[in-house]
């Protein structure tokens, strides 16, 4: 794998990663938060749980996902190297 | 037993540990010293990462804001979970790489010109020195409620705990001492935090117990929004910011929290660049324990308040009641002289004062839970003012050994020289914020919020382009956080503080909050910064090479 294909893969993942950062705290948790308020599951309304709860799962997530992708992708480059 | 030796031996013991470390972590070297010599474990500096970030406002106020303004505090939770994940992806791997020992040795080297250290100095600087004056009052406000020694005496000791293992240990001994922290705080919280959930809802996890019934099956939160209506309180859980502002604050906080240089340091104390990562996950993780659990604190403590005491006589007021009363954070003045407390949201008919602090300090006693719960929150609200104070330190003392004195001013001093110097830059530092902790300026509590503002605006934009941008200079950069560190001022001494002919809120720009406007700062800052680029010579090859390298694992 050439350097240049690692560092294009990178940015595939940090471009999609924060595409979803931005949906679940920006999106769910802000902008759209009074259409999902109508959604109720248990005692949270949608909206609400993703602006204090969801919203920070899913970045845990996120990075654990980065950590995960980034690993392999930097075994791929010593393998090939 | 009495509570008051419960508290004594819980701050004694906790100290203890804090010196026995101290004593087993002196630095020998600056690398040590500034940098606890790269071989810090990712989990452990996770912990220490989290330790450092959760200041005694996350420990004792942040559930308390969230309990008095509902879903507007979400901006807190999400701003200052959120930018960690800018920092795992966009920052933290890369300086790492890069494996200097600071911010400004960063942007110095990156931008080849000593104009942008000093630059980078100077926000970091201001930034940190406004963050840690808050810390140090809050020693002494912890030390003066529990222990019942003045705050003088309070913040003194505290400066006294954090100067011996700061300056004999510099970063070694603050990252050891801090994963202590680190498992004090997250214990403290947690106990009340999962017998309160219980009791309220029979469910021991917090994070699903505010989201179900209370004894009569009613769902929690909608008994708190009904509560709310009926006493004129916006709804709990919809806002009553404006989006705009909303999305403004948020996204502050979250691009100042990747920009804080104690911060961001803390990823150049492992081995490798996959190590930075990983712990920058664990960090948030560790983070979110708490993060989750405070809004859940947040509507527990809210209900509980309401219904204990709306509409009720005074006379039949629990004891707890009466002792925080007397503390000044509960105050009640029966205007209509019938006896019972009216909490409502109208300032002209509500009898009843509440501190934000409250919701986290009382809540073992509301609960009726056992006197060793009381004194563990007393080491914990402790931990999290002296782990986010001392991190703050060795930003400034290295801020000045490092970055002024080896990189500019005396290029030859040995190491053991350079050594030396830091460790008197942290106690000089260590007595200013000291000073400042006794004698708290009026601007304090108004500026933490905003070195979040000066952060964003600043090192964010400079940083993120220098990684992902060869083509950057040092033209673009310096002017680029020059105006974004100056929009920022202006607008905080502006509308915080009545200079340049003042303002009221509806003379905001754009209606944004000074809190939310590091947002546009930071994006003036990208403006600014691409425009000059674009308008003088690349960086040389050197430089370009440079960056080549710092995006190789």
């Amino acid at each position: 794998m050439k350097k240049n294909t690692y560092w294009k893969k990178n940015i595939q993942y940090i471009s999609i990663l924060l595409s979803i950062w931005f949906l679940v705290s920006f999106g769910c948790g802000i902008l759209f938060v009074e259409q999902l308020n109508t959604i109720q599951i248990g005692g949270f309304k949608l909206g609400f749980w993703f602006a204090q709860q969801g919203s920070i799962y899913t970045f845990v997530a996120i990075i654990f996902t980065y950590i995960f992708l980034m690993n392999r992708l930097d075994a791929k480059l010593k393998k090939d190297n | 037993m009495e509570l008051q030796y419960w508290i004594w031996i819980a701050v004694g013991l906790s100290f203890s540990l804090y010196i026995g470390i101290a004593i087993w972590s002196r630095a020998a070297s600056t690398k040590e010293f500034y940098v606890a010599g790269g071989g810090v474990h990712p989990i452990a500096n996770g912990m220490a990462t989290a330790a450092d970030w959760m200041s005694a406002a996350s420990f004792i106020s942040m559930a308390g804001i969230i309990s008095f303004s509902g879903y507007d505090g979400s901006v807190y939770l999400m701003g200052w979970t959120g930018g960690y994940v800018l920092l795992a992806l966009l920052l933290a791997p890369y300086l790492r790489k890069f494996g200097k020992f600071t911010v400004p040795d960063f942007i110095g080297d990156r931008y080849y010109s000593n104009t942008a250290r000093s630059v980078a100095v100077f926000c970091a600087l201001i930034v940190s020195f406004t963050y840690i004056a808050g810390q140090m009052r809050g020693v002494g406000v912890v030390f003066s409620r529990y222990l019942e020694v003045d705050i003088v005496t309070g913040v003194l000791i505290g400066m006294g705990i954090v100067l011996f293992y700061a300056v004999l240990g510099g970063m070694k001994g603050i990252t050891y001492t801090q994963v202590a922290q680190y498992c004090v705080l997250i214990f403290a919280f947690m106990v009340p935090a999962v017998f309160i959930s219980f009791l309220v809802t029979g469910n021991v996890v917090p994070q699903l117990g505010f989201g179900g019934t209370d004894s009569d099956g009613v769902y929690l939160l909608d008994k708190l929004d009904g509560l709310h209506k009926e006493l004129g309180f916006h709804e709990y859980t919809s806002g009553s910011k404006s989006l705009f502002d909303v999305f403004c604050i948020t996204m502050a906080l979250m691009v100042g929290t990747a920009g804080l240089p104690h911060v961001i340091v803390r990823f150049f104390t492992v081995k490798k660049v996959s190590d930075a990562r990983k712990s920058a996950g664990w960090a948030l993780l560790f983070i979110a324990i708490l993060y989750t659990t405070a809004p859940a604190i947040a509507v527990f403590s809210r209900t509980n308040l309401i219904e204990t005491v709306s509409d009720k006589p005074y006379e039949q007021m629990p004891y707890w009641f009466e002792k925080w009363e007397t503390t000044g954070l509960l105050g009640f003045n029966d205007k209509n002289s019938d006896g019972l407390i009216q909490y409502t949201a109208d300032a002209a008919t509500n009898e009843l004062d509440v501190d934000v602090d409250i919701m986290v300090l009382a809540n073992p006693e509301i609960a009726d839970l056992p006197n060793w719960v009381i004194a563990l929150l007393a080491a914990g609200a402790l931990a999290a003012a002296l782990s986010t104070a001392a991190g703050l330190l060795l930003v400034i003392s290295s801020a000045v050994s490092h970055d002024l004195l080896k990189k500019m001013v005396m290029p030859n001093i040995s190491d053991k020289g350079e050594l030396i110097a830091a460790r008197i830059a942290a106690t000089a530092a260590v007595c200013l914020a000291g000073y400042f902790g006794i004698n708290p300026p009026g601007f304090v509590a108004a500026t933490v919020a905003l070195a979040f503002g000066l952060a964003a605006s600043s090192f964010f934009p400079a940083i993120v382009l220098g990684i992902f941008s060869k083509r950057i200079n040092k033209q673009g950069a310096i002017s680029g956080m020059l105006v974004g560190v100056s929009l920022m001022l202006f607008y905080m001494l502006k509308f915080k503080f009545g200079w340049f002919g003042g303002g009221t809120k509806a003379d905001w720009w754009f209606g944004i909050s000074p809190e939310g406007f590091g947002t546009i700062a930071m994006l003036a800052n990208f403006v600014v910064t691409l425009s000059v680029t674009a308008l003088t010579p690349a960086p040389s090859k050197e430089i370009q090479q440079l960056v080549e390298n710092i995006r190789k694992p």
